[in-house]
């Protein structure tokens, strides 16, 4: 990874090994899944200890589309499976609230969808892919203000690729890869792209810097 | 008077020749003449024809100046090849008595660019309603022959049966705005599949060939002499050749966006493109070619009509119609008549001079290049091509339909009885 | 998506979809919630530049600049005393000077939102020019189509009325074309345009036979002057030839749906027991107008600048 992230010193063709981006496999994504599932179980019980769910009722996943979407949702599955306990999933699209948006072109919307009980009071956490800049979690938590008053509001990613640009940070990380800016990360989920991997690829040259939206 | 001695031109398009020009009046025309104290203009490679004769010219003064004036019209004539320009009546005030006639005439002789001929109104106030004093106009020293009340209909039909009547008595002739004004009741333009997906109120083509129908019948009936304005639609040339085939003293007059122009233009509603009548269909705009090659229509005619700034740049149905037009006529002509093969040089001349000037009874204009006759002549550089710049044109308005088109042909010199009021593509004034 | 919006022409079938989606999304994001503001357009300014009355179609506007956080500016030019012609050009690039990033324009002559895209460089949004077209209702109709029966592709629309003079049927014949319905325009022969045949439509004088066969009605305006031109003999005559009534309304399919754009003439070219029946649609027109003109405000503002 180290010379990878160090384009200017490494002659070798970025095609050469095409296997040296991958940074998780499928299986890795699994394992790392269901590491974060476990987290988040032993989260719920701590908050509330005295709950008969484990806390988990008052557990919200939303996920930020479009990955953070299918993610939430296996989390949920596996939290299910290892608790017994149904979890509610939601998505929030932050499009709408991004700051960034005069910076791009226009982007069509994705879904909005809240669990009927609404997210008041209970313990929300944002689920996202990858987490580089902060400002899609700023837009997300602006979104959730608008949304209802829960009571606390938690972070999981898959990936923490550094560089923030935002006083955030994530309560649940899959794996925190150090990158250098010119990089991108590109989280694959099978339900989206077919496969579930994880690659690290350089920016075309003289590509500007990347921003977090094509990072993901 | 300086004498000129025109080098190498072609006459209607013919063989080479030099052209003397002294005191007005051709003087002769041979090979290789010589003549040490004559000005010298190299024509070699341009035509030269007789000095072009416009039948309907908006001048705009009295009333408009800021529009156009007299003289910055004649200028713009004289650019576009013309000697002689009929201005039409719908002034402020109107031209309905010789005191005005007598007016616009004088301001023309004081611009000395081109004969400005005044036409008169047909009606007092251009409203329709009774007869101007025709006989004083033609009385007057602006010798009036054309009347017409252009811009509006003479729609009563009895009113326009007196009309071409009354004008016998002094060999006039009544120019018709042919348009029946309750079939175009705010009309925007050509009624047709564009109007209908424009939303902009139809001027159906109907509306000008009831009125042309109605006319020839009329002037056939009382044996009087009848000429209609800017025709426009493949409808109103069968109606007049079958006109003219039945004897009727019939002539009629398009205009060069007429010729080259269609309804398509009013995408984007740019009012540059709003004119009454309205740009209409390919279908109209080739019967209109064919029928001014055939003879059917007798002249090619201008319309045009300066319009302020402020009257232009604005929603299509609140501008006011009309266009420029005498800077680039002749260019016009060339590019849908010459071009194509429909007209040669002398029909060009016959179309643009001769049968405009017959039909004004202009004894000056429209003649042979020949010697002894008056020098009032155009050299035209056939294979120049120009992209129309309405910043450049010497018309006080802007309002040009070929902004941005490249045009052939460009107008080098203009003779008026033998002083040129054009040398070299510039104004002399 | 181009900059501006002045006729269905400008959207086609990707964009058209997008722009209902975008609504769709819209409309699911803010259902149930108490704070129905998105800050998305924060420090844009949305001019709502009326030279004709329409009270409906400027508050729809107006809401749904504002539910996406843009500053509004409405600005009634009607009566103003100043030259037509040079206030429309002086007002425009005025408002510009003053920061203006889109223009929602409504005005009696048809084109006249052209000229003002001709002159400006923020977006121009046609809400109804003369009789030529008004977008955004055809999308809204579009989008309400789309609401109660599930699709477009396919459906057999027809509209009824004065076709002559409707700037909602202009738009409507357009977009819905694009986006694959079958349109049938009834209306009689004197208010029909001389140039329909070049529209992707059928055309009928007939509603008796065209209402079996259609799953949307709508329903143009006919305004009472018409009758004095001459367009049609009176209203009774009118109304029994070409209005919607219960009578004709039982002839209808299960599912077919009868459209208004408002405001209706009630007796005239609808019944009040039409209007107000299942079937209508009409007031749901209304509420979905805002999230369609907030879906077009996103997409022609919510971007970077071209």
């Amino acid at each position: 990874m180290a010379s990878s992230s160090q384009p200017a010193r490494n002659p070798a063709p970025k095609t050469a090994d095409p296997s040296g981006g991958i940074l998780l496999t499928a299986a890795d994504v699994a394992r790392v899944v269901d590491r974060m599932a476990h987290q988040l179980i032993e989260r719920a019980a701590s908050i509330d200890p005295r709950s008969a769910t484990g806390g988990l009722s008052d557990l919200v996943l939303v996920g930020i589309p479009t990955r953070g979407a299918p993610l939430a949702r296996r989390l949920a599955a596996r939290i299910e499976a290892f608790s017994g306990t149904p979890v509610d999933v939601g998505t929030a699209d932050i499009t709408l609230y991004r700051d960034d948006l005069r910076l791009r072109g226009v982007r069509a919307l994705e879904p909005t969808l809240l669990p009927d009980a609404g997210i008041d009071g209970r313990l929300v956490v944002l689920v996202d892919d990858v987490l580089f800049s902060g400002r899609s979690v700023r837009a997300a938590l602006d979104a959730l203000r608008d949304l209802g008053r829960p009571r606390s509001v938690q972070l999981a990613v898959l990936v923490d690729r550094g560089h923030r640009e935002l006083p955030i940070r994530a309560d649940f990380v899959g794996k925190n890869v150090p990158t250098s800016r010119s990089q991108q990360v590109k989280v694959r989920l099978a339900e989206i792209d077919g496969v579930d991997e994880v690659l690290v690829t350089e920016g075309a040259p003289g590509v500007r810097e990347p921003r977090e939206e094509e990072a993901r | 008077m300086t004498t000129y001695l025109i080098k190498g031109a072609r006459p209607l398009g013919g063989d080479a020749a030099d052209i003397l020009v002294k005191d007005g009046r051709i003087a002769s025309i041979g090979d290789s003449l010589t003549v040490p104290s004559a000005e010298m203009v190299d024509a070699a490679g341009l035509i030269a024809l007789p000095g072009l004769v416009d039948l309907h010219t908006h001048l705009r003064e009295p009333g408009r100046e800021d529009a156009e004036t007299v003289e910055t019209g004649s200028r713009a004539a004289a650019l576009g090849g013309f000697t002689a320009v009929h201005a039409m009546a719908n002034t402020d005030p109107v031209a309905d008595t010789a005191g005005v006639v007598e007016q616009v005439w004088r301001l023309g002789e004081q611009a000395g660019l081109v004969d400005v001929v005044p036409v008169g109104a047909v009606t007092v106030g251009l409203k329709g309603e009774r007869l101007a004093e025709l006989g004083a106009m033609a009385d007057s020293a602006a010798r009036v022959r054309v009347f017409s009340d252009d811009g509006h209909c003479v729609a009563d039909p009895a009113l326009m049966r007196r009309a071409l009547e009354y004008v016998k008595a002094f060999d006039g002739v009544v120019a018709q705005h042919a348009e029946e004004p309750r079939l175009t009741v705010g009309a925007q333009m050509h009624e047709g599949d564009r109007s209908a997906r424009l939303g902009l109120t139809g001027w159906p083509a109907a509306a000008e060939e009831a009125i042309i129908a109605r006319d020839v019948l009329l002037a056939g009936h009382v044996g009087a002499r009848l000429h209609v304005c800017h025709v426009s639609t493949a409808g109103s040339v069968e109606l007049l050749r079958w006109a003219k085939s039945r004897g009727v003293q019939v002539t009629a007059e398009v205009t060069p966006h007429h010729l080259l122009l269609t309804d398509a233009c009013a995408e984007g509603y740019d009012p540059v493109f709003k004119v009454n009548p309205p740009l209409r269909t390919d279908e109209d705009v080739a019967a209109l070619r064919a029928g001014l090659a055939d003879g059917t229509i007798d002249a090619v005619a201008t319309d045009h009509a300066p319009h302020a700034v402020e009257d232009k740049e604005s929603e299509w149905a609140q501008a006011r119609p009309g266009m420029l037009g005498l800077e680039q006529a002749l260019s016009v002509v060339v590019e849908t008549m010459v071009e194509t093969g429909l007209l040669d040089w002398p029909g060009v001349a016959d179309r643009m001079s001769v049968r405009p000037a017959a039909i004004g009874r202009l004894s000056g204009h429209g003649r042979p290049i020949a010697p002894g006759e008056p020098a009032n002549l155009l050299l035209l550089d056939p294979s120049s091509r120009a992209v129309v710049d309405p910043a450049a044109l010497a018309s006080r308005s802007r309002n040009s339909p070929y902004a941005g088109r490249e045009l052939p042909g460009r107008v080098v010199a203009t003779f008026l009885r033998g002083v040129p009021t054009v040398l070299d593509g510039k104004a002399v004034r | 998506m181009k900059r501006h919006l002045l006729e269905a022409a400008d959207l086609d079938r990707a964009d058209a979809t997008l722009v209902l989606d975008t609504a769709a999304q819209i409309d699911q994001a803010l259902a149930g919630r108490e704070v129905k503001k998105l800050p998305t357009l924060r420090g844009r300014t949305v001019v709502n530049l009326f030279y004709e009355d329409s009270t409906r179609t400027r508050i729809s506007f107006e809401l749904a600049a504002k539910r996406l956080s843009a500053d509004v500016i409405n600005f009634s030019a009607k009566g103003s005393s100043v030259s037509k012609g040079e206030s429309l050009k002086d007002t425009a690039l005025t408002l510009e000077a003053m920061g203006s990033d889109a223009i929602v324009v409504r005005h009696s002559a048809s084109g006249a939102p052209h000229r003002l895209a001709h002159w400006v460089r923020g977006s121009v949004v046609n809400a109804g020019d003369g009789t030529h077209e008004h977008p955004t209702q055809a999308l809204l109709d579009a989008y309400t189509i789309r609401q109660r029966l599930g699709r477009l592709e396919g459906v057999r629309v027809a509209i009824v009325g004065d076709v002559l003079h409707s700037r909602v049927a202009r738009s409507n014949v357009g977009l819905l074309h694009t986006l694959g319905a079958e349109v049938t325009v009834v209306a009689p022969p004197t208010l029909l345009p001389v140039g329909v045949g070049s529209w992707p439509v059928e055309v009928s004088y007939d509603l008796d036979a065209v209402l079996p066969k259609a799953d949307v009605v709508m329903m143009l305006r006919v305004q009472a002057e018409r009758m004095n031109a001459s367009f049609f003999p009176s209203a009774r005559e009118y109304s029994r030839r070409y209005g919607l009534d219960a009578d004709r309304m039982a002839v209808l399919g299960d599912e077919a749906i009868v459209m208004h754009p408002g405001p209706m003439n009630r007796g005239m070219e609808i019944a009040a027991e039409v209007a107000d029946s299942v079937r209508s649609t009409i007031v749901e027109q209304v509420g979905n107008g805002v999230s369609v003109r907030m879906a077009v405000l996103y997409l022609l503002l919510g971007g970077a600048p071209s």
